[in-house]
């Protein structure tokens, strides 16, 4: 693994909000085409390390890289425009808007020649035909209207929406956070389907989720954050649910000599 | 338990689609919220007529039109203050502080109340009035994104300090018409079609209206202005720099304001600092009459067009009927407790 250069990494990220450590020297590896579960308690820096990564906050210190390059992202169109996608706890649609205006909202596409260039008409056609097909790519296409407006959906397929969005524009890196958590149980197994087709496509996916059946069922390995830091790096192969909860509630530690691979679990 | 689960779903679909026809209704507006407006303005038309039939007569409809222009032209900008969900109450304070920059610069040093700048060519008094008005909008926009001030708080403050500006600078004392040059009164001109008068100035509104809707249908800027007033959060996430976005608002607001502030000198005939009192609530009026949201991110141009008429025309009809200005009053002020019930009720819509 380690002769394989990560599509994002981060080093030594510190991230303070006042007197509040959100970050204190966090690192974070993402590997081509894998699923990182980054898991962790409240208040652990989940949300916060990969806000460094999706532009929303900037690191105090610390060094980012995208595909090998360093980056600093200022704000979320920055991370964007490297290819880093993020689908927000919140999904960050707005809800008066219909789907099309969503999946295109801050990169509208505008109509060819004078008209768009000289009256910035947008090209409403294009972005729905695009996001019709976007969604159908995803096998999300049971929205009968692609004008219809985003509040009028229900949680599931608004998700549906905010995925289909990073899946379109993501290409190096589709950040989730906590994309199940306020989802029932058939539209959660949709989401998970998604992100293991995100794979199968090639596409390297970061999840946050505090749900450990659904992080043990699609990540290839699992990023654990405890008290602003990478606590262990495990895989759902080596370790079990308990081993995870153990680690992100500081009952057991990992042997930091070999972090990524063969832990030695001590009682702390 | 699977044989017993599924006829038990096939139970449930017959209700699941069901929509009354109250729901229908509120979808439909949903989607189309100049509906209710345009319902209300046709209904106000047909009972006035039956009342007086002196209300359709070409003259009365030509004068709603006049009456509707100040208001009117102000509204847009205010719609589009409104989308952003903020507001501006120092829109007619700005006005007349554009309007009063226009007309001291442009009369002779002996009828100006600025005597050092007075005399300026017409077009040059009419470019800087404008440009004053937008600059207003200006303040406004850098102290609400930069103070993170509410936009409520921000226009209360910037109402006074331009009323007062306005004082300060050009004395309480009006400009009267036969000093004003042509060009700063065109708009109240007007030229005929058929049996109507139409005024140049209603055209220019007309014209905004136009050009607004345009803008916030069919350009970027419009999908954003929508957004941020939507939901300000997502729209950053999204990519938005709402700053620049709420700025670019206040900034065009104050131009589009400019613009009115030219249109009153012409319908009103005269340059005076105590012209359309109580003008910032009735371009509020007019938003929310439209079907505009106060809570930001919906609501149409057309809509607002709509909501300012619906204004002159509810005040044009009582008075011809025979009512006391207290009842016109009262009938507005009805119209907007439900026009902002209806929009609260539209809003919790379910697919």
């Amino acid at each position: 693994m380690t002769d394989v250069q990560p599509v994002i990494s981060g080093h030594n990220l510190v991230k303070t909000f006042g007197k509040v450590v959100g970050l204190n020297g966090a690192d974070l590896e993402l590997y081509p085409g894998e699923v990182l579960a980054v898991i962790g308690d409240n208040g652990a820096g989940k949300s916060t390390l990969i806000k460094c990564f999706s532009g929303a906050h900037t690191p105090d210190s610390g060094e980012m890289m995208v595909d090998g390059t360093v980056v600093s992202f200022k704000s979320t169109s920055e991370a964007r425009a490297h290819g880093v996608e993020t689908v927000f706890q919140t999904l960050a649609v707005s809800p008066a808007l219909d789907i099309a205006s969503n999946l295109y909202l801050g990169r509208e596409i505008r109509k060819p020649g004078f008209v768009g260039k000289v009256f910035r008409t947008l090209d409403k056609k294009k972005m729905r035909e695009a996001s019709r097909q976007h969604l159908n790519d995803l096998g999300i296409g049971t929205v009968q209207n692609i004008t219809q407006a985003v509040e009028t959906l229900s949680g599931g397929q608004r998700q549906a929406v905010a995925v289909a969005r990073a899946a379109a524009f993501g290409s190096q890196v589709i950040i989730l956070d906590e994309p199940t958590a306020a989802l029932g149980v058939r539209e959660s197994a949709r989401v998970l389907q998604l992100i293991k087709d995100l794979r199968e496509r090639g596409m390297p996916v970061i999840l946050i989720s505090h749900n450990m059946p659904q992080v043990f069922e699609v990540a290839d390995r699992i990023h654990v954050q405890r008290l602003g830091r990478r606590a262990a790096v495990i895989t759902p192969q080596t370790h079990t649910m308990n081993d995870a909860v153990a680690i992100m509630t500081g009952a057991l530690t990992v042997d930091v000599a070999d972090q990524t691979l063969r832990p030695v679990t001590t009682a702390a | 338990m699977s044989e017993s689960a599924a006829p038990q779903e096939d139970l449930a679909d017959e209700f699941s689609g069901r929509t009354t026809p109250l729901q229908k209704i509120q979808q439909t507006l949903h989607r189309y919220p100049y509906l209710s407006p345009l319902v209300v303005l046709i209904f106000a038309m047909v009972i006035f007529t039956l009342l007086n039939d002196r209300f359709m007569l070409p003259n009365n409809l030509s004068l709603m039109t006049q009456q509707t222009v100040i208001v009117g032209t102000l509204a847009i900008a205010q719609t589009l203050i409104i989308l952003t969900a903020g507001i501006d109450l120092s829109i007619g304070a700005i006005m007349i502080f554009g309007q009063m920059f226009m007309a001291n610069l442009a009369v002779s040093a002996t009828a100006s109340n600025v005597l050092p700048i007075a005399g300026q060519p017409p077009i040059v008094a009419l470019i800087i009035g404008i440009l004053m008005a937008t600059a207003a909008g200006a303040v406004n926009g850098l102290l609400i994104v930069k103070l993170s001030l509410p936009p409520f708080i921000v226009t209360l403050g910037t109402l006074s300090i331009f009323t007062a500006l306005t004082l300060i600078l050009f004395k309480a004392r009006t400009i009267q018409g036969p000093e004003i040059p042509e060009l700063l009164k065109i708009m109240g001109n007007s030229f005929a079609i058929g049996p109507f008068r139409v005024m140049y100035g209603v055209v220019v509104m007309l014209a905004l209206y136009a050009i607004f809707a345009y803008i916030l249908r069919s350009t970027a800027w419009g999908t954003h202005v929508y957004a941020v007033g939507d939901d300000p959060q997502a729209a950053k996430l999204s990519g938005i720099n709402t700053d620049r976005v709420l700025f670019s608002v206040y900034v065009v607001a104050g131009f589009i304001v400019g613009i009115a502030a030219w249109i009153t000198i012409g319908r009103v005939g005269s340059a005076s600092p105590n012209v359309a009192p109580g003008i910032n609530l009735d371009t509020i009026t007019a938003v929310v009459i439209g079907g505009t949201s106060l809570f930001g991110g919906r609501g149409t141009m057309i809509g607002t067009l709509l909501g300012a008429l619906i204004v002159t025309v509810v005040e044009n009809g009582l008075a011809l009927a025979g009512l006391d200005q207290a009842y016109r009053v009262l009938a507005i002020g009805i119209l907007v407790i439900a026009a902002v019930a209806l929009d609260q009720w539209i809003r919790r819509v379910k697919s």
